[in-house]
């Protein structure tokens, strides 16, 4: 059950997306959201879809992998048409009593919603394309000029990486916890919602206890291995730009540049 | 009448993906009641899944568990009833300790049962004493006691739920020999205090040879056998063979029957290798003279 | 060079005084009550104890870990209270625990392995080097790229225990490692320690309370109550029987077979330790 989650939505393949720098895929993917916004029009818009479908092809990942990514941000989509749909003031094309249907209204919420689908996609390709902990890797690099404002970069990504290590653990040990309430008769699927709530201390409890044992743990271990923080530290990956880099920044810096002229001709 | 039936109980994992992988195959089992067994084999044999099936946490892909005679799935069967039947100690239980007091810990289960409070203040002074928990340590918190309590504690919650079958998954797991010896007897007291059937999962042939009454070999998801504990150790070769480790002692008697000394090879404890040997001697110096 | 890598001179130790419900100190209890151990470069001991005896205690004490309350420990000639030197001390002399979970710190495993090594800021060339050399002397290799979680509870203990090898320690402390693993997994972790013993002359210590697992050593330390109680090779420390059983620990089942002939009246040797010896100490006797 617990164990079907999938975490990380890492999907592992040797394409040119999944080649390219892990840092170059993160502004990349910054640029790609530039489009998005600074599109004025839906041929804007257009242009950047056109870039997201290039990037997804390339990629070779499985477009039913791309539309259920999408699955959790269905209630937004509903929410922001429903929003723009009633709400806005424009030409009326239908009244039903207080309500109306304007021409702005359905153009509105149709450009939202391709904007935040399209936006939801593009970030699933960088998480579908980089594991997580090479996307941690590449931002805590990203960040390390922040590092001179006493931002604890090297800490945040550590933090990261311990999360992502232990999460599974975690949820095999919470999946044992619960058989083991389970079998001394908990009750966890009835009752009212203050009982559930209730009824979940037995796993709770036993899940903070080790969990802070094993940080307990973790830490001794941790300084067995002279870990002292970030400074003075090198790393086994060692990240290398190549041209393919430096063409895909500069082809998402050339769509861009597409957008905003698109808006300056248009508007 | 058996206290534990199945039949062509399976269970496969993951069906239609890559994963996929049959855990439990066609086990036809019975167990009767009052019986004093264990279960061994290794880890994948199917011996952890088969156990969660006989107090239904798990659901088989196939075929059927009778406890007392019910079938667990059938229609009006209540499953969390079935659980008060047949109580199951999971392995490493201390640490799903969660309440303030031992006493309160202890009460969990019988609790859920909705036993009146006498009767549960009844058991847990019963089981405490069973389990060699002193008086003052059941108003402790749990989190102050050692390992080796700690995990008495989490044996008599289920204890004092006073299960028809209690199973024990590994209850010996990582302690030391004193503390191992003290559990095992522990749990040898209740069962002869209480009349109830009690199986015991283990690794180490050495716990089931001083434990078990009987003893239920799994491997690769089936029953290779079920039987008296000497039965079981006279087939040490065949044990060896699926990669279970018999006894030290039992395989130096092996040797010396190899070595053409008629002498038995279901010895398995080192205080029946020493009569054993001496009733050798007996037997033979009686023939010398 | 020093002859030990290890030195402990008369170790005192005690945890911080604890306050019972009435705010009054609770008497202090002494885990370790004076202990001198001395442990030379390239053996295999074993250090053999019931939960409470001290044993995991004096381990914590090998690589600074915890520090002495009273006496010294040298690790390599360095004292272990010598701040400075920390790292030089945990360097020379790793440490490996229980719960293979809890000490691998990265999703990759040749990512865990590296791990001190970035510590270290050992430059990358290297790095790969000594990560792939690890992995190959635990035979954790072909794993490289795996996930920890993919991992039977004997490969992690490996992995945990390339992540100490790759700083090329001296000597390796190991924390009854395979307390928590089943019969293949501490087949598995236990051939692995013989051969960095053997194969690479790494010192080794071993806490444990499994008799068949220090048997397996060139010598046994035998701790009780905070005090070093047996110090000798695996068949003279086994042949006290009796004590042995006094302090909860376990003797081979063909040692203890022999005490009790011996005890029935008949000659027998309790210095005898394995199958072999045994069958033919019994072949001989019921031969005559």
């Amino acid at each position: 059950m617990l164990k079907d989650i999938t975490i990380g939505q890492y999907f592992p393949g040797n394409s040119a997306v999944h080649r390219l720098d892990p840092r170059f895929k993160i502004i990349i993917t910054g640029v790609f959201i530039g489009m998005l916004f600074s599109a004025d029009g839906f041929l804007g818009l257009a242009v950047g879809a056109v870039f997201l479908l290039i990037s997804f092809l390339l990629s070779q990942i499985p477009l039913k992998l791309m539309i259920k990514s999408l699955k959790p941000i269905v209630p937004i989509i509903l929410f922001t048409s429903v929003l723009n749909i009633f709400f806005l003031d424009g030409v009326p094309l239908l009244r039903l009593g207080f309500i109306k249907i304007t021409d702005e209204g359905l153009r509105t919420s149709a450009f939202m919603i391709i904007r935040i689908i399209a936006l939801i996609m593009g970030s699933s390709l960088l998480t579908y394309t980089t594991s997580p902990i090479i996307l941690t890797d590449a931002i805590e690099r990203l960040l390390s000029p922040l590092k001179k404002i006493k931002l604890p970069v090297h800490e945040l990504a550590m933090m990261m990486t311990i999360a992502l290590r232990f999460i599974p653990t975690l949820i095999e040990e919470t999946d044992k916890i619960m058989s083991a309430q389970k079998a001394r008769g908990a009750d966890m699927e009835t009752g009212s919602l203050v009982q559930r709530a209730k009824a979940l201390t037995p796993i709770l409890i036993p899940l903070f206890v080790s969990a802070f044992r094993r940080a307990e743990e973790l830490a001794t271990a941790m300084e067995c291995r002279c870990y002292r923080g970030g400074d003075g530290r090198t790393r086994l990956r060692q990240l290398h730009s190549t041209g393919a880099d430096f063409f895909a920044l500069g082809l998402s810096i050339l769509f861009l540049d597409a957008v905003l002229l698109l808006n300056c001709l248009i508007g | 009448m058996s206290v534990i039936r199945t039949e062509n109980l399976t269970y496969t994992y993951s069906i239609g993906t890559p994963f996929e992988k049959t855990a439990v195959n066609n086990v036809n089992l019975e167990i009767e009641e009052g019986e004093l067994a264990g279960i061994i084999g290794h880890t994948g044999s199917g011996k952890s899944t088969l156990i969660q099936h006989f107090n239904g946490l798990i659901k088989p892909t196939s075929g059927k568990i009778y406890i007392d005679g019910q079938d667990i799935w059938g229609k009006d069967v209540k499953i969390r009833d079935i659980r008060f039947k047949v109580g199951l100690v999971f392995q490493y239980p201390e640490y799903q300790i969660f309440e303030e007091t031992v006493y309160k810990d202890i009460a969990f289960g019988p609790k859920n049962m909705g036993l009146p409070e006498e009767e549960i203040d009844r058991r847990i002074k019963e089981i405490a004493e069973l389990v060699g928990l002193h008086k003052e340590n059941l108003y402790k918190s749990p989190f102050e006691l050692s390992g080796g309590q700690k995990r008495r504690v989490a044996i008599a919650g289920v204890m004092a739920m006073e299960p028809k079958v209690l199973i024990l998954d590994e209850p010996t797991a990582g302690l030391d020999p004193k503390g191992r010896d003290k559990i095992l007897g522990q749990i040898k007291d209740y069962h002869r205090h209480k009349k109830s059937t009690v199986l015991l999962v283990s690794h180490s042939m050495e716990d089931m040879a001083k434990f078990a009454d009987k003893i239920l070999v799994m491997n690769k998801a089936e029953v290779f056998c079920y039987d008296d504990t000497p039965k079981v150790f006279a087939r040490s070769e065949e044990l060896e063979q699926i990669g279970l480790a018999v006894p030290q002692i039992t395989r130096v008697f092996n040797r010396l029957k190899q070595s053409g000394i008629d002498i038995r090879t279901d010895v398995y404890t080192v205080e029946f290798a020493r009569k054993t040997i001496l009733e050798y001697l007996e037997k033979r110096g009686g023939k010398n003279a | 060079m020093e002859k030990n890598i290890i030195s402990a001179q008369k170790v005192e130790f005690h945890y911080n005084n604890e306050y019972d419900e009435n705010e009054a100190p609770k008497p202090i209890k002494q885990v370790l009550k004076g202990v001198s151990l001395d442990i030379p470069r390239g053996g295999f001991t074993a250090v053999l104890g019931h939960n409470g005896s001290g044993k995991s205690t004096i381990a914590k004490h090998m690589n600074a870990i915890l520090l002495p309350c009273g006496g010294k420990v040298w690790v390599d000639g360095i004292d272990t209270c010598d701040e400075e030197m920390l790292f030089d001390i945990r360097s020379r002399v790793g440490m490996v625990f229980q719960n293979p979970d809890n000490q691998i710190v990265a999703t990759i495993v040749e990512e865990d392995v590296a791990f001190a090594l970035e510590n270290m800021g050992v430059p990358p060339d290297e790095m790969r080097e000594r990560v792939d050399d690890a992995l190959k002397s635990v035979g954790m290799y072909e794993y490289r790229e795996h996930s920890p979680h993919q991992l039977s509870g004997g490969q992690k203990q490996r992995v945990a225990i390339a992540g100490i090898i790759a700083m090329r320690p001296e000597c390796i402390v190991l924390d009854e490692p395979t307390a928590m693993l089943d019969p293949k997994g501490r087949k598995e972790v236990l051939k692995t320690i013989r051969r960095l013993n053997n194969k690479f002359g790494i010192t080794i210590i071993l806490i444990t309370h499994y008799m068949e697992e220090a048997a397996l050593a060139d010598r046994i330390v035998v701790m009780d109550n905070g005090e070093i109680i047996m110090d000798g090779v695996p068949r003279d420390v086994f042949s006290n029987v009796e004590l042995m059983k006094k302090v909860g620990l376990d003797v081979p089942q063909v040692t203890e077979l022999m005490y009790l002939l011996g005890k029935s009246g008949l000659p027998s040797d309790t210095h005898i330790i394995d199958e072999d010896e045994c069958a033919n100490a019994l072949l001989k006797l019921l031969n005559e």
